[in-house]
């Protein structure tokens, strides 16, 4: 298929319906607005459900309803929003539901500013809503890979009965790159998505069935069988760790003198300023997290090649990532951290001069 | 022996969990009843809250949700959306319904959402122990308007069929009580009503029961009765506020 | 090779589709293109810009720090953008609305009065097109026919006028930048 020119918000909205996304809640908030005006547009085309929700709060508990029910569905927003949606993505976490989430992210705390920004970091990979639980989270750095993640998404939160974000900025959604999309599913392979979770998922008795009772359900009411409960979570958690953890090496080389790690938008930015310095005959390494959680704290650690003297983090937040870098790098060499706040993005040059004061 | 009267087949056999007096038993079983009779037991579905009927997804035999407290109508939404060839309801009381999930409650109303909603107003939180709810009424002592419910401070109680009234979309609303045998009939030929409407896919229908709580009033079953025949019936007036099948 | 963009001016000048175009465009080519908008309360009457960049490689960053062109509509956008300009780069500006220039002698300039070229041709509107020829005709980032083309599919079939206006203001804006 040819590429086409498009922007993040509306790839990802495009690439979910072909993924078989057919139900999507959400309620608008910049910088995502194409994303739900492009769901309102294209979703009555498939049969699909679109829904403006009256608030967030709203729009994930819709999702927790139709994910219940074992079919494909979606919510996105930005920041604020997404704060908003915390409650249930516990809950559907809890009740072990396969859902997709998009945070484009903006500039916080508070109402913050519509610029991107890293700053939700710590609420996708650490928690956010109450409880043990995870999500699953990915972090594209393109618009292609923006796109191409909504199928992986889908493909994640089925596989494994749990939420799954996909961790994006302003930029991601409003900038415009070429891409390729993936054959949309048929109704028939649509039809076959649903019946994986016809053992636990809300759905008619049909003729011939035994008569079910499924729940859907977070409610443990007895300590002993809430810790059973979560100890199960928690072995799945422990399978997702061992088979999902992704990231992209660029520029590794037993040559590298500093070794960056930044992830998202971030990591673009960075590769502008390794590229500039390669010229100059510096050698910089840097690990991109494609998943955000789990993450690949192996890579991390094995990146460090036998020159390399400094770890340099770059993020559009507060270092919210550092922690998750020094628990990679455990004391080897030191670990740095420089980023910029507020929806204000780095510019390559400005990564350059803080990668030129370490030689 | 002839058998006239049996667990409905859309009743569990988990015995109900509710305190003694407590009319949360009647409500289900009339809906239980009515679901059964319209023969919608395999394509039935519901929706349970948080409060005293918590457990209400144990309690009917087909597939529940448990949904966030105030959560349920938009749970429900989701349901119905996904599953358009079922038939959906919540349960909900009400500091669920008319204080946490306001919102909710009022926007999937005006959606028109194809769904029945129980609501079941006894003035009072009962899971949490007795708190002021948005239907207390004035003057009600509760553990947190221990000096009785200051409308000055705090405003009047909620009437929400009233409210859900004032919009366009709504199919059916009507507000019954459970305070006597003869009420009971009448609140089953409404929620009969409600599920019928349901099972044609008509739009929302909305059911009020006005309801006690024996425990936390501090009163005998019988004495909460007459209790809330007196004080809360003048308050919260049984009766047909919208029927677009029949007309009003 | 990579070549970075930045268009700016005020917003309803159409810098955001200068962008779109060349971008587009240079997809059709079989390039790497990224288009990054300002956006946001700024774009509402006030100044708005965008990166673009085209590269025969894998584009890093989709924010230009050192753009190899700037395309400037109005003297603000000059003031901001300029100085950062790439030693050796390109400024194309709009003398109309830029009445100070720019004083750098070590970039390639190119000013015209754009508003009033395009007026001229039909329509203050195609002043967009003018700047895209400007750009195609000086640096040949692009190919006319890729461009051609694609205004040809975008407009698709409506407004035939409209679509020779847009040509004729990107052939003439070629004609000026070849110079």
């Amino acid at each position: 298929m040819a590429k086409i020119l498009m922007k993040g918000n509306e790839a990802v909205a495009e690439a979910a319906i072909r993924a078989g996304c057919r139900l999507y809640f959400a309620y608008p908030i910049t910088p995502q607005s194409e994303l739900i005006e492009y769901m309102a547009r294209m979703m009555p085309k498939v049969n699909g459900t679109f829904l403006q929700a009256e608030s967030e709060v709203s729009a994930i508990n819709m999702v927790y309803g139709a994910a219940g029910c074992g079919k494909r569905v979606m919510t996105s927003s930005s920041s604020p929003g997404v704060s908003l949606k915390m409650e249930g993505i516990s809950y559907i976490a809890g009740a072990q539901l396969p859902a997709v989430i998009i945070n484009v992210q903006r500039g916080g705390p508070g109402l913050g500013d519509i610029q991107p920004a890293q700053g939700d970091y710590f609420q996708a990979t650490k928690g956010g809503g109450h409880g043990d639980y995870r999500l699953i989270v990915l972090a594209p750095a393109s618009v292609q890979e923006f796109a191409d993640m909504a199928s992986e998404a889908f493909e994640l939160a089925d596989k494994y009965r749990n939420p799954v974000m996909i961790l994006a900025d302003g930029m991601l959604g409003q900038m415009m790159e070429p891409v390729e999309f993936k054959a949309p599913k048929t109704d028939e392979e649509i039809a076959e998505l649903w019946k994986q979770h016809k053992d636990w998922c809300i759905q008619p008795n049909e003729d011939g069935d035994a008569k079910h009772h499924h729940e859907i359900n977070s409610l443990e009411i007895d300590p002993l069988m809430l810790e059973k409960h979560v100890n199960k979570i928690y072995a799945k958690y422990a399978e997702i760790e061992k088979n999902e953890i992704r990231y992209e090496e660029y520029n590794i080389s037993d040559d590298n003198e500093i070794l960056c790690v930044a992830w998202g938008t971030a990591s673009r930015i960075v590769k502008s300023a390794i590229n500039e310095l390669k010229k100059a005959g510096k050698s910089i390494g840097l690990i991109r997290p494609i998943n955000v959680w789990p993450y690949p704290y192996e890579a991390v650690a094995k990146a460090i090649g036998p020159k390399v003297k400094q770890v340099y983090v770059f993020e559009l937040n507060t270092g919210q990532m550092l922690d998750d870098v020094k628990i990679g790098v455990n004391g080897k060499v030191p670990v740095k951290f420089w980023g910029k706040v507020g929806g204000v993005v780095f510019t390559p040059a400005e990564i350059q001069a803080k990668l030129e004061e370490c030689f | 022996m002839e058998i006239i009267a049996t667990r409905p087949e859309t009743l569990t056999k988990t015995p109900f969990t509710y305190c003694p007096g407590c009319l949360h038993g009647v409500a289900h079983r009339l809906i239980a009843e009515a679901i059964q009779e319209e023969g919608l037991i395999n394509s039935m579905c519901g929706v349970a809250p948080v409060g005293c009927s918590v457990f209400a997804y144990k309690f009917f035999n087909f597939d529940m949700a448990e949904a966030a407290h105030g959560r349920a109508p938009a749970v429900a939404t989701g349901m119905k959306r996904a599953r358009p060839e079922m038939h959906v309801f919540t349960y909900q009381g009400d500091g669920d319904l008319a204080a946490i999930g306001t919102a909710e409650i009022v926007h999937a109303a005006n959606r028109g959402e194809k769904i029945s909603v129980f609501f079941v107003n006894n003035a009072i939180y009962g899971m949490t122990g007795g708190q002021m709810a948005p239907t207390t009424l004035p003057d009600m002592k509760t553990t947190t308007s221990p000096y009785g419910r200051n409308t000055d401070d705090i405003g009047f109680p909620i009437r929400v069929c009233e409210l859900l009234d004032t919009l366009v979309a709504p199919y059916y609303i009507e507000r019954v009580s459970l305070l006597s045998p003869a009420e009971i009939i009448k609140a089953k030929k409404a929620v009969s009503k409600a599920i019928k409407y349901n099972k044609e896919g008509r739009g929302f229908t909305f059911i009020e029961f006005v309801s006690t709580c024996p425990t936390n009033w501090g009163v005998d079953p019988v004495k909460s009765r007459d209790w809330a025949k007196e004080n809360m019936l003048p308050f919260f007036k049984p009766g047909l506020f919208r029927d677009k099948g029949e007309g009003v | 090779m990579t070549k970075e963009l930045i268009c700016a001016g005020f917003g309803g000048q159409g810098v955001l589709t200068i962008g779109r175009f060349l971008a587009q465009a240079g997809m059709a080519e079989g390039k790497n293109v990224s288009w990054l908008p300002s956006y946001g309360p700024e774009m509402r009457g006030g100044t708005a810009n965008v990166s673009t960049v085209i590269s025969d490689e894998a584009i890093a960053s989709p924010i230009v720090s050192y753009p190899d062109i700037l395309v400037a509509l109005n003297q603000p956008s000059i003031e901001k953008f300029a100085p950062s300009i790439r030693p050796g780069g390109i400024l194309i500006y709009n003398t109309n609305m830029c009445p100070h220039g720019c004083k750098r002698d070590d970039i390639d300039i190119i000013s015209a009065p754009m508003v009033d070229i395009a007026k001229e041709i039909g329509d203050q509107m195609v002043l967009n097109m003018l700047a895209i020829g400007i750009i195609i005709g000086k640096t040949e980032i692009v190919s006319y026919a890729a461009m051609e083309k694609d205004l040809t599919q975008y407009m698709g079939g409506r407004r035939p006028e409209l679509l020779e206006m847009n040509l004729k203001a990107i052939k003439k804006g070629i004609e000026i930048g070849k110079g």
